[in-house]
Formats: C-alpha cells, structure tokens, sequence
C-alpha cells in the first residue's frame, strides 16, 4: 500500500518537475513541453487507476494553489482560463492510457504503450480540452476542433515518444512498470 | 515550495476559505450567464477595483497573472473583427478575464494550509466510514517535498548531457528523468514501511 502511494505521489512530482526543466528539444529541432508526456507516462508506466490518481493528485495541487504547471501557472485562475479544459482532462487521459497498457497484453509493452498514450493522451485529452475551448472561449465545438489542430502532429510525436520511453524502462526496471507487472 | 499567495496582506487572507470558494463558484456561474456587455464591463471594473485596494504591488502582481491570456484575446479578437461581432467578442473576452482575475484572487489570498484544510473538511464524510484520510495528507506533502529535488536532479541530467553533447537535452533524458522517480519511490516507501505506514494500524485505535 505504501509502495502505491509513494509512487502515486513521486509521478505526481515528477509531472509537476518535467513543468521546471526547459523545453526539450525533438528530432526535427522543434520543442515541446514534456509535462503532458508526463502525463502519459503516468498512465503507461503505473496503469489506470495509479496513473490516473497520480495526475488527479497533480491536478488536485494545482487547484490549491501551487505553481506546478509547466511556464510556473497554478491556483484556480487555471480552471477559469481556455485550457481549463485540458487540466481538466489530465487525469481520464491517464487513466485511459493506463487502462489500455494494462489490458491489451497481446502487444510488446513499447507498442502499447504508444498507441495508450496516443488514445489517451491525444484523443481524449483533446476532447476535453476542446469542450473546455468552446465553453470559454464561446466558440462551437467544431471551431474550436479546428484551434488545437496545429498542436495535433507534436502530440502525436509526444506519444510515440512515450511508448519508447516505456519499453525502455520496461527494460531498466521491469518490477516498476506497474500497468504490465 | 513556493506557493501562489500573494505576500501582501489584505482583508480576505482572513476570510474563510470555503465563503471564498463558494463566493467564487457563484460569482463565475453569475459571468457566464449573463452575455451583457454592460454587465461584463461592469464586473471587470469591480475586479479592477479588488486588485487595486490592497496596493500597487498586488494589482501589478495580480495582473501580471493574466499575462498568460495574451494569445487567447488576441484570437479573440482577431476572430470577432474579422467575423464582425466585436460586441460578443467583447463580452466574451472580459469575461474570461474576470473570470480568471476572480479565481486567481481566491488563490492569492488563501493560504496551502487553508485550501488543504477545505480538502480536509470535504472528506470529513470518508473519515465517518471508516476511511483514513492521512495517506492523501503525505501524498500531498511528498508531492511538495520532492518536485524541487526532481526537478534539480533533472538539470543535474540536463547538464551531464551539456557536457556530452553541443546540442540542447532531447527527449532521450527523460528516461532517466523517470529513473530518479521510481528509485526515489522506492527508498520512500521502505522508509515509509520502516516509520509505520501510511495509516495507523495499531489495533484498538480509532482512525482520526
């Protein structure tokens, strides 16, 4: 139960210190932030239920009033602002992402993982983060579909990554990937 | 860690932090209900008004908060100019600037340990049943404890890659990044075991 919580809690950090460090740097020379990578490896790594309280934790502390969103943002203005939608939707992205890792066994952890964390990651973080659009910014859902999607092909490299970076770990230390253990 | 509440002492840090929290969901219900202009310029009037009363240092603290918004209101209106609705687009840009301005209020005035103490409060229901609240009380103290010393171990990575390579860190460090992490998790959770875990097991005690 221990091991549970405090890996719970150390993703949790491990989301909110990937918002600290500086831009990392793709393939192609273009940067992205690597907090909802992080997000997406909560859910690969520790499966649906752990991921998804990992980032409900990070979220949870976010509304509190801690700055641990990636450009130093926090407290409840976040939830009032156009990306409300996305924070809101961190934690059932893991989950899902976790969910999928967990139970489709038939593929290699890495292919799993990527395809997780695209579903997840990508596909319902998106959903949410488009409702939130709409809502905010007073657009219809369609027009604000057509707002996010310059973001679309970075994401998608962002899963691929996190499919990667899962089989690999998988390889470091097996006895922590959770979702596959 | 650092959290969002301002330094400047005003009226509301004395406040209850549930009134805040409530006064705040009614307040931005109110917002996005009513699309009238005069109404939107009349509630952000009254936030410039809040933010200005404690003091400049407040008001320039506060609204530097809202710098965020930029690429937003420019889209907006960008959109409403180009679609001639600048009235709704008006409406619709202060508004959420309001809307934000209000809850990133609520946050500079109420202190971590009063927001945790709402957390405490609402879960009071699970503490009737038999459900210890105290493993989200250290979660939410390890999460506090340990983003400084991740994120100083991640520079430590990302300067060990400096030294190695005339490019800036790529994705690869992550893998690592997260190594840290779960050899963190799991020192932390034998000292955890070691100092009794995470909830009371004594028998004969009632959980708190």
């Amino acid at each position: 139960m221990e091991r549970n919580l405090v890996f719970i809690a150390l993703f949790a950090a491990l989301i909110a210190a990937l918002g600290l460090i500086p831009q990392v740097m793709l393939p192609f020379g273009v940067p992205i932030t690597a907090q909802s990578l992080g997000v997406m490896l909560c859910g690969t790594v520790l499966g649906a239920r752990r991921g998804g309280l990992a980032v409900l934790l990070f979220v949870g502390l976010v509304a509190l009033g801690l700055p641990l969103l990636s450009g130093g943002r926090g407290g409840l203005g976040v939830f009032a602002s156009p990306t409300a939608g996305f924070v809101i939707g961190f934690p059932v992205a893991a989950f899902v992402t976790g969910w999928i890792t967990e139970n489709w066994r038939s593929a290699p952890v890495g292919l799993a993982a990527g395809v997780a964390a695209l579903l997840g990651g990508v596909v319902v973080l998106y959903a949410f983060g488009i409702v939130g659009l709409s809502v905010v910014l007073g657009k219809t859902l369609g027009e604000s579909a057509l707002l996010v999607t310059a973001f679309l092909p970075g994401d998608s490299i962002k899963a691929a990554i996190a499919g990667m970076l899962t089989m690999a770990l998988a390889r470091a230390r097996p006895a922590s990937v959770l979702s596959r253990v | 860690m650092i959290s969002l509440t301002s330094p400047v002492r005003t009226a509301a840090h004395g406040w209850p932090a549930g009134g805040k929290l409530l006064a705040l969901c009614l307040a931005t219900t109110g917002l996005f209900l009513v699309h009238n202009l005069v109404f939107q310029g009349a509630a952000f009037a009254l936030c410039l008004t809040i933010y200005a009363l404690p003091g400049r240092l407040f008001f320039v603290a506060g609204f530097s908060r809202l710098r965020m918004l930029w690429p937003f209101l420019a889209l907006i209106f960008v959109w409403h100019v180009v679609t001639g609705t600048p009235g709704q687009g008006a409406v619709i840009a202060l508004r959420m600037i309001s809307a934000v301005a209000l809850a990133n209020l609520v946050t500079m005035t109420t202190t971590l340990g009063q927001m945790i103490a709402v957390v405490r409060w609402l879960a009071a229901p699970l503490r009737r049943f038999g459900i210890s609240t105290r493993p989200l009380e250290i979660a939410i103290a390890m999460v506090v404890r340990f983003t400084p010393v991740l994120a100083q171990k991640g520079q430590a990575l990302g300067q060990s890659w400096r030294a190695r390579s005339p490019r800036r860190p790529g994705w690869k460090i992550i893998m690592p990044f997260t190594l840290l992490a779960i050899d963190d998790a799991e020192h932390v959770a034998d000292a955890l075991r070691a100092r009794g875990g995470a909830i009371d097991v004594e028998p004969g005690t009632k959980n708190q």
